[in-house]
């Protein structure tokens, strides 16, 4: 395998860790206002991403940054053809980790309730923001063969970036439920149960469709099994759900997620950005590379870091790895009292 | 305003807003850190609060830093994508380097340190915290190099495409440029931080005797601790802010004199050169000879060359040299836009190089003179009372704000019209360097600039107020409760060393965990 190659594989890996694991604290994040009904589920659902959402998000800031770094052709295409989604991202992105940090500094309750808002709103923005990229990168983007955006500021914008908002929306939140009934114990694990039991077979419907649409495109036979097991797994995690083993459901989900990653990725390469005006504007990883010097001295990088990063991440999950459970809070008995 | 204008506009408000959190994020973090360790090390209670209560006021700040730096990394591609496909070889790969080896680490530990207390091993607890801190010092250093690449290209060499190749890993890496940049920023950033310290605890100080409290007790001993050690860290950081900012100085004058010599505005090249110490006259016009200073004799030979006679080179016979070698106007190429054809101002905007660079060393200056009015009037158990010299004090947390700002403002204003300068130890012909002009995304409306500028603005504005907001509630706060607990109580016997514990969750925990909220959730 070339060092493109294996580079292509690398930012493939990287965007896919990044949905598989902000995925979930974008989805407990959106899940709020739905299965967090007193104010003590709400902060109990928070506590279960606290530790960790700041980790995942570094998932997406390294994505970006490989893109940057192997393939900057793609990188100055993509981000300016795609300007307005990208900034509401950031802004979603902004407004989320300041709230995660900022709410519990006072005790007034409109306070908690404003940034606890915030908090789901950004979420969703973002979560919908970096599905509506990727939508419209894999299913196409109007560019010229400078790789320069023609027809303004919305020319980007179509069927496909709602499909791809549509998928990273609706997986998140899954899987948000899922991380939630693994995570927690007492009234919200069930309502994360029900919710799970009652979406998944829909949520996975736009993803299944993205992944079948870039494989009718340019698939193989590899990515057309990939896309199936996709498929299988979304059954499985909805058998598992039913029989209430969380564990493997959340594994299920997970597989439907790296299943149809791997097929779009895999039906997609080698072209990073296909040109809906002509075929022949399509962006490669070839034309899109650094030289092999550069690619040589970042894999030497990644293969030392990658691994120690893996090992210390995978060590937070463990320490923080108890089923969490509400206090009563005072205005929660006020309630029960009332 | 055009879309390379509203584009440099979105660049210089974002950075020098992003940047005013990243120094307090360094320097505080060090700090808090060296508290912690102190904690640990001797067990007194006034340790444990100090940390607590400095580093809630590095987490409301910090967070404000990770989120305004996403931006960062994004609008290189966004508004600038030529520049991305010119610098792609060597730029990205730090920037990918730095989220890959410094960011997961930041982030991960740091949120270990915060929902730690108690639920890991004392010691671990600690180096979870050093984990987050080197992250973000080692952090700063990848994106230190990677501008002062931009700043004084290395390790590259010229491709067929006229793009540079990167040949040297390195030497992108032990860039010159780069090692003086980043110890001036990291000094720079724990003075940043002492200010903070000394302020705030010569104002607690000064409240606790006005309500006639006792100043033997431990909240007492934690904000004298505070303003001494804030003091000393301060006043130690500004003589190694001169040292690293002259070493600095000097490479500038022989990477890129003209930044240099509009930041004295010195119009001839004269010898010896003398330092300006006041200007007047049309320094707006960035007509040199309409500009008039105070000056001290052969100052600016010796600190460009380390003698008091050799010449300095003045802005308009290096204009001239810069037209001569890089062209007078910009080439007929459709990439230059507008600018195509026009003639090329390689004198950056005096007013601006001039003043952020006086505004930099004089804002420096003012948090030394504080940092030594605390430590000469905390001297032997003294407690401060002169209210001008406490509130000066609070004021001046200021300052090294200021100083950092404009520093950054004269580092990256000074090399226009470039956005790479071109290297003068190489060979002319040889010389990788792009024009600010050309850097900019051609596909994109002005619409959709302005459309992220005024959005990313009026959100930056808001969440300034809301920081302030807190960190002023924080600090008339002062030690709270939730700071006075030795330890959080679940640090259970149970525990074994290797950081795992029982999987039944004990009665205790509970609690703990409310510790652990009022920390920072």
């Amino acid at each position: 395998m070339d060092l493109q190659t294996l580079w292509f594989a690398a930012v493939a890996v990287l965007w896919t860790g990044f949905l598989l694991l902000e995925g979930f604290d974008f989805g407990v994040a959106a899940l709020l206002p739905v299965l967090g009904r007193r104010t003590a589920d709400r902060h109990l659902m928070l506590r279960t991403i606290g530790p960790v959402w700041d980790g995942n998000e570094v998932w997406l800031i390294t994505a970006a940054g490989a893109v940057f770094a192997a393939f900057p052709g793609w990188y100055a295409t993509w981000l300016p053809a795609l300007y307005l989604p990208f900034v509401l991202v950031l802004l979603g992105l902004i407004v989320r980790a300041v709230a995660f940090e900022w709410r519990h500094s006072s005790h007034d309750p409109r306070w908690d309730a404003t940034w606890t808002r915030v908090i789901t709103g950004g979420s969703l923005v973002a979560a919908a923001g970096v599905g509506a990229a990727l939508g419209a990168t894999t299913l196409g983007l109007p560019v010229d063969g400078d790789g320069t955006r023609v027809g303004g500021a919305f020319a980007g914008l179509g069927w496909s970036s709602l499909l791809g908002a549509a998928a990273v929306v609706g997986f998140s939140l899954v899987h948000g439920a899922l991380f939630l009934a693994l995570k927690t114990d007492g009234p919200v694990r069930l309502r994360a149960r029900a919710f799970a039991l009652r979406w998944s077979p829909v949520a996975a419907l736009p993803l299944l469709a993205w992944a079948g649409l870039v494989q009718l495109r340019s698939g193989t036979a590899v990515t057309a099994v990939l896309w199936l097991v996709a498929a299988l797994a979304v059954v499985v995690t909805w058998t598992r759900v039913r029989l209430d083993r969380e564990g493997q459901a959340f594994a299920g989900w997970a597989t439907v997620l790296l299943a149809s990653a791997a097929a779009l990725f895999g039906s997609a390469f080698p072209v990073v950005v296909p040109s809906t005006i002509d075929p022949a504007f399509d962006v490669t990883i070839a034309q899109a590379s650094v030289s092999d010097y550069t690619l040589t001295v970042m894999t030497w990088v990644a293969a030392v870091g990658l691994p120690v990063v893996l090992a210390y991440q995978a060590w937070t999950y463990w320490v923080f790895r108890r089923r969490l459970t509400a206090e009563p809070s005072h205005d929660d008995a006020a309630q029960v009292a009332a | 305003m055009d879309v390379l204008d509203i584009a440099r506009w979105q660049f210089g408000i974002t950075t020098v807003y992003h940047f005013l959190m990243v120094p307090l994020t360094i320097g505080l973090g060090i700090l808090v850190a060296v508290m912690h360790t102190m904690w640990v090390r001797s067990g007194k209670p006034e340790w444990l609060r100090m940390t607590r209560f400095w580093g809630r006021v590095y987490l409301v700040n910090f967070v404000l830093g990770v989120a305004t730096g996403l931006v960062q990394e994004f609008q290189f591609g966004l508004a600038w994508s030529e520049y991305s496909r010119f610098v792609g070889d060597v730029f990205g790969s730090l920037l990918a380097m730095e989220a890959l080896l410094a960011f997961f680490l930041e982030s991960t530990f740091l949120g270990l340190w915060i929902f730690g207390w108690g639920r890991i091993p004392k010691k671990l607890h600690l180096a979870a915290l050093w984990a987050a801190v080197v992250g973000s010092i080692v952090s700063a250093y990848f994106i230190i190099a990677a501008n002062s690449w931009m700043q004084h290209p290395v390790g590259v060499t010229v491709g067929d495409d006229g793009r540079p190749l990167q040949v040297d890993f390195l030497a992108v890496l032990t860039n010159n440029t780069a090692l003086a940049a980043f110890s001036h920023a990291i000094v720079a950033a724990l003075v940043v931080a002492g200010a903070l310290l000394v302020g705030v605890g010569l104002y607690q100080l000064r409240r606790r005797t006005l309500a006639q409290r006792p100043t033997t007790d431990v909240d007492s001993a934690v904000w004298r601790r505070s303003v001494r050690l804030g003091g000393f860290v301060s006043l130690a950081a500004f003589v190694l802010v001169a040292v690293t900012g002259d070493w600095q100085g000097k490479l500038m004058y022989q990477q890129q004199p003209l930044k240099m010599s509009s930041a004295e505005a010195l119009c001839e090249t004269e010898a010896p050169a003398p330092f300006s110490v006041f200007a007047w006259g049309k320094l707006g016009s960035n007509e040199c000879d309409d500009v008039h200073s105070y000056t001290v004799p052969g100052l600016l030979s010796f600190l460009a060359h380390s003698d008091f006679s050799t010449a300095v080179p003045g802005v308009d016979d290096l204009q001239e040299e810069y037209s001569e070698v890089y062209g007078a106007t910009y080439p007929d190429d459709p990439s230059f836009g507008d600018r195509a054809g026009q003639a090329i101002d390689y004198t950056p905007v005096l007013a601006v190089t001039y003043w952020s660079f006086r505004l930099m060393i004089g804002m420096g200056a003012v948090s030394a003179g504080v940092a030594a009015y605390a430590l000469w009037s905390t001297r032997r158990g003294r407690v401060p009372t002169s209210r001008i010299g406490v509130y000066g004090s609070l004021l001046a947390v200021g300052a090294p704000f200021v100083a950092n700002a404009t520093g950054w403002i004269f580092t990256e204003m000074g090399r226009q019209p470039f956005v790479v300068y071109p290297n003068p130890d190489v060979p002319v012909g040889e010389q990788v360097y792009y024009f600010t002009a050309q850097a900019v995304s051609p596909g994109i409306t002005a619409a959709e600039v302005w459309t992220s500028l005024v959005s990313l603005g009026l959100l930056y504005g808001a969440l300034a107020v809301v920081e302030l907001f807190l960190l002023v509630r924080l600090v008339r706060g002062g030690v709270t409760t939730g700071d006075t607990t030795p330890t959080p109580p679940a640090v259970g016997g149970s525990r074994r060393d290797d950081g795992s514990d029982d999987d039944d969750p004990r009665p205790g925990d509970d609690r703990s965990d409310d510790d652990v909220l009022s920390f920072a959730y």
